[in-house]
C-alpha cells in the first residue's frame, strides 16, 4: 500500500518535471540579452506577444472560453501604466503592479458575462467588450489621448538603475524577465489541483460539476487571471515603447493573439511563446522582403497550417531538431 | 428520523409537458433501492432534479434532513449526493489517476488550491490507490481514459463518484453498453459498496435490478405509480401491464 501511495504520488508528480529542452529554452533566451545590438526591438515585441498569448492560454487552452476580445485587457494594462507613468510616477514597477490590478479588476467584472454560453455567445461578448472599450478611450481624449495616443510618457530607469535605452536591451530584458515570473506562476497554477480543475472543465463541464468542481467560481478566477496578465503584456509595451495608442484595444490586437496562439497549440504554456516566436519572426522577415504583400504570405501560412495540421508540419520541421534533443538526453 | 434522501411534491415542467408530477419519494439509510420505468418515464428527469442540473418547477429535495432544493449541483455533491451517467462522462484524454484525484481534491477542498502541485498530498495519494484498488483500476491509473476497454472506463464513472464520498449515490444504468465479459466487475463492484452509502440505482436491465435491489420504485408517466419489495413488484398486475405493454410497442 505504502509503496502504491509513493508511485501514485510519483506519477502525478511527473507532469512538474523540467525537461531539459525547456531549460535550454529558456537560457538561450536570457543569453540574447547580451547579444550586440540590433535584434532586441523585435525580440521585446516577441517576449509581449508571449506573454499576451500565455494569457489567453490560460483561458482557451486550460478552462476552455474563447475569446476574440482578448486586446480589452491588454489596453486596460496599457493605459494604466501610461497613466500611471505620466501623472503619478515614472517607475515602472509601479506601473506594471497598478496595470495589473487594473486589468484584473475589469477581467473579475467581465467574467460574469462568459459563464455562460456557447463558444459562439463567448466570442461576441468578448468582441463586444473590446470594441466598448475601444471606443469608450476614443471618446476620452482629454485622458487616454484619443486617435493621438498617450504621448509624453517619460518612463524612469528599471529598479531605479536601467536606463530604456534606444537599443531595446533593457527593454527586452524586461520583457523577459516579467514573461519568465508569470510564466513559472502559470505552470505551477496549471499543474495545481485548481489547474487540474480547469482542465476538466474545458473537457466535460457537466461532469466536473458532477464531481464537486464549482464551475462559474473556477472561471471567474482564471478569466481574471488571464486578464491580469493581458494587463501586465500591456503595460510592457506601454512602458517599452512610452507609447500607448488605440491600437492596443482594436481588434487586429485580439486577433492576432489568438492566431499566435493556436499556432503554436493551445493547453500547454509553451503554445503562447513558440506561437509569438514564429508569429514575429514571420512579420519582420515577410515584411521587411515584401512590405506590401505580407500578409498575404501569412494567410498562406496560416492556411497551410491549418489544413496539413500543426503536428505533422512541425513533425516535417522540427523532427530533426527533436532527434538532437533526444539525442542530447541520453 | 429524517431519510438519506426525499422528495416533497416534485413537479417539473417543460411548457405543456410535464415529466416529473408530483413525485414523492423517500430513500432510507442503507437502501439499495432501484427506480424502473419504461422509456419516456420521466427518469432521467427526475435524476437531474435530484442533482440539481434541473430547477423543479414545485416541491422540495431534502438530504439527510437539509433542503437542497435550490443548491447548485457542486454544493450538493459535497453534500454527499452524488451521480454516475448513464453514457460515460468522463475526461477523455486525462488518465484515471488524474480524474480521482481531481474528485479526492475538490471533497478536501483543496481544488481552489493553486500553490501546491497535484499528488503533494501523500493522504491524497493514498485514498486514490484505496479507491482504484476497490474498482479494479489499479493497472490502468496512468492510462488515457478513452483508451481503456468499456468496461474499465464503466468502473472509473462509478470509482469517480465513489471518490466523492457519497452519502447518496445515485447509479444511472451503470451496466449499460458494457460487453458481458466486463459486467461481472461491475455487478461486484456495485455489490460491494459499502453498508453506509445509500444507494438509488436506475436501471433498465431487471436482472441487474432484482439482484440488487432489497425495494424497488417504479415510476410511470412522470408518477410514481408503485413501491414495494422485489417480489410484490414482480407479482404486480399493473407493472406487469406497463412492462408488457412496452414490449408489445418494441
Amino acid at each position: 500500500m505504502k509503496d502504491d501511495t509513493i508511485s501514485t504520488a510519483r506519477d502525478l508528480a511527473r507532469r512538474a518535471r523540467w525537461r531539459l529542452a525547456e531549460i535550454v529554452f529558456w537560457l538561450l533566451a536570457f543569453a540574447a540579452v547580451f547579444l550586440p545590438p540590433g535584434k532586441h526591438l523585435l525580440l521585446n515585441e516577441v517576449a509581449i506577444l508571449a506573454l499576451f498569448a500565455l494569457s489567453l492560454d490560460l483561458i482557451l487552452g486550460y478552462a476552455g472560453i474563447i475569446s476574440l476580445g482578448h486586446a480589452a485587457f491588454f489596453g486596460a494594462g496599457a493605459y494604466a501604466a501610461g497613466l500611471l507613468c505620466k501623472l503619478v510616477t515614472p517607475d515602472p514597477l509601479a506601473g506594471m503592479a497598478v496595470a495589473i490590478v487594473a486589468a484584473a479588476v475589469l477581467g473579475f467584472v467581465t467574467s460574469f458575462l462568459v459563464l455562460r454560453g456557447t463558444d459562439l455567445t463567448r466570442l461576441m461578448v468578448t468582441l463586444g467588450v473590446a470594441l466598448v472599450l475601444h471606443e469608450v478611450a476614443n471618446a476620452l481624449p482629454q485622458w487616454t489621448g484619443g486617435a493621438d495616443g498617450l504621448q509624453g510618457m517619460a518612463v524612469g530607469p528599471l529598479l531605479g538603475r536601467f536606463d530604456f535605452d534606444l537599443y531595446g536591451r533593457t527593454a527586452y530584458a524586461y520583457s523577459l524577465t516579467t514573461l519568465f515570473v508569470l510564466f513559472l506562476l502559470a505552470r505551477r497554477i496549471v499543474q495545481s489541483p485548481f489547474g487540474l480543475s480547469l482542465m476538466a472543465i474545458r473537457r466535460n463541464t457537466l461532469r466536473a460539476s458532477a464531481l464537486g468542481v464549482p464551475v462559474n467560481r473556477r472561471l471567474i478566477a482564471v478569466y481574471t487571471l488571464a486578464a491580469a496578465y493581458a494587463g501586465a503584456a500591456g503595460a510592457l509595451l506601454a512602458q517599452t515603447t512610452a507609447y500607448v495608442s488605440l491600437e492596443v484595444l482594436e481588434f487586429q490586437r485580439s486577433a492576432d493573439v489568438l492566431l499566435a496562439l493556436i499556432i503554436g497549440g493551445t493547453g500547454w504554456l509553451y503554445g503562447g511563446i513558440a506561437g509569438a516566436v514564429v508569429f514575429k519572426v514571420l512579420q519582420d522577415t515577410l515584411s521587411s522582403n515584401a512590405p506590401q504583400f505580407w500578409m498575404f504570405w501569412m494567410g498562406l501560412f496560416l492556411v497551410v497550417l491549418a489544413l496539413v495540421g500543426r503536428e505533422r508540419l512541425s513533425r516535417g520541421i522540427g523532427g530533426g531538431v527533436r532527434q538532437l534533443l533526444a539525442r542530447g538526453r541520453r | 428520523m429524517d431519510a438519506a434522501l426525499q422528495t416533497h411534491g416534485l413537479v417539473k415542467r417543460f411548457g405543456g409537458i410535464v415529466p416529473t408530477k408530483d413525485v414523492t419519494f423517500r430513500l432510507e439509510h442503507g437502501a439499495r433501492h432501484a427506480l424502473i420505468g419504461p422509456n419516456g418515464a420521466g427518469k432521467t428527469t427526475f435524476v437531474n432534479l435530484l442533482t440539481g442540473v434541473l430547477a423543479p418547477s414545485a416541491g422540495r429535495v431534502v438530504l439527510g434532513g437539509e433542503d437542497i432544493t435550490r443548491l447548485r449541483p457542486e454544493a450538493r455533491v459535497r453534500r454527499g449526493l452524488v451521480r454516475t451517467f448513464q453514457i460515460n462522462q468522463l475526461f477523455g484524454d486525462l488518465t484515471p489517476l488524474e480524474t480521482l484525484a481531481l474528485a479526492v481534491d475538490e471533497r478536501l477542498q483543496l481544488g481552489r488550491d493553486w500553490r501546491r502541485r497535484v499528488g503533494a498530498d501523500e493522504s491524497v495519494s493514498t485514498e486514490i490507490n484505496q479507491v482504484a484498488e476497490r474498482f479494479g483500476l489499479t493497472d490502468v491509473l496512468d492510462r488515457p481514459t478513452d483508451t481503456l476497454p468499456y468496461g474499465k472506463q464503466r468502473l472509473l464513472e462509478i470509482a469517480a463518484a465513489f471518490a466523492c464520498a457519497p452519502k447518496v449515490l445515485l447509479l444511472d444504468e451503470p451496466a449499460a453498453g458494457v460487453p458481458e465479459a466486463e459486467r461481472r466487475d461491475i455487478l461486484n463492484a456495485i455489490a460491494a459498496l459499502p453498508d453506509d452509502v445509500s444507494v438509488l440505482l436506475i436501471e433498465h436491465d431487471m436482472d441487474l435490478v432484482f439482484s440488487f435491489a432489497k425495494r424497488i420504485s417504479v415510476l410511470v408517466d412522470g408518477a410514481l405509480m408503485v413501491e414495494g419489495e422485489p417480489a410484490a413488484i414482480a407479482a404486480d398486475p399493473r407493472v406487469r401491464a406497463v412492462y408488457l405493454g412496452e414490449s408489445r410497442d418494441g
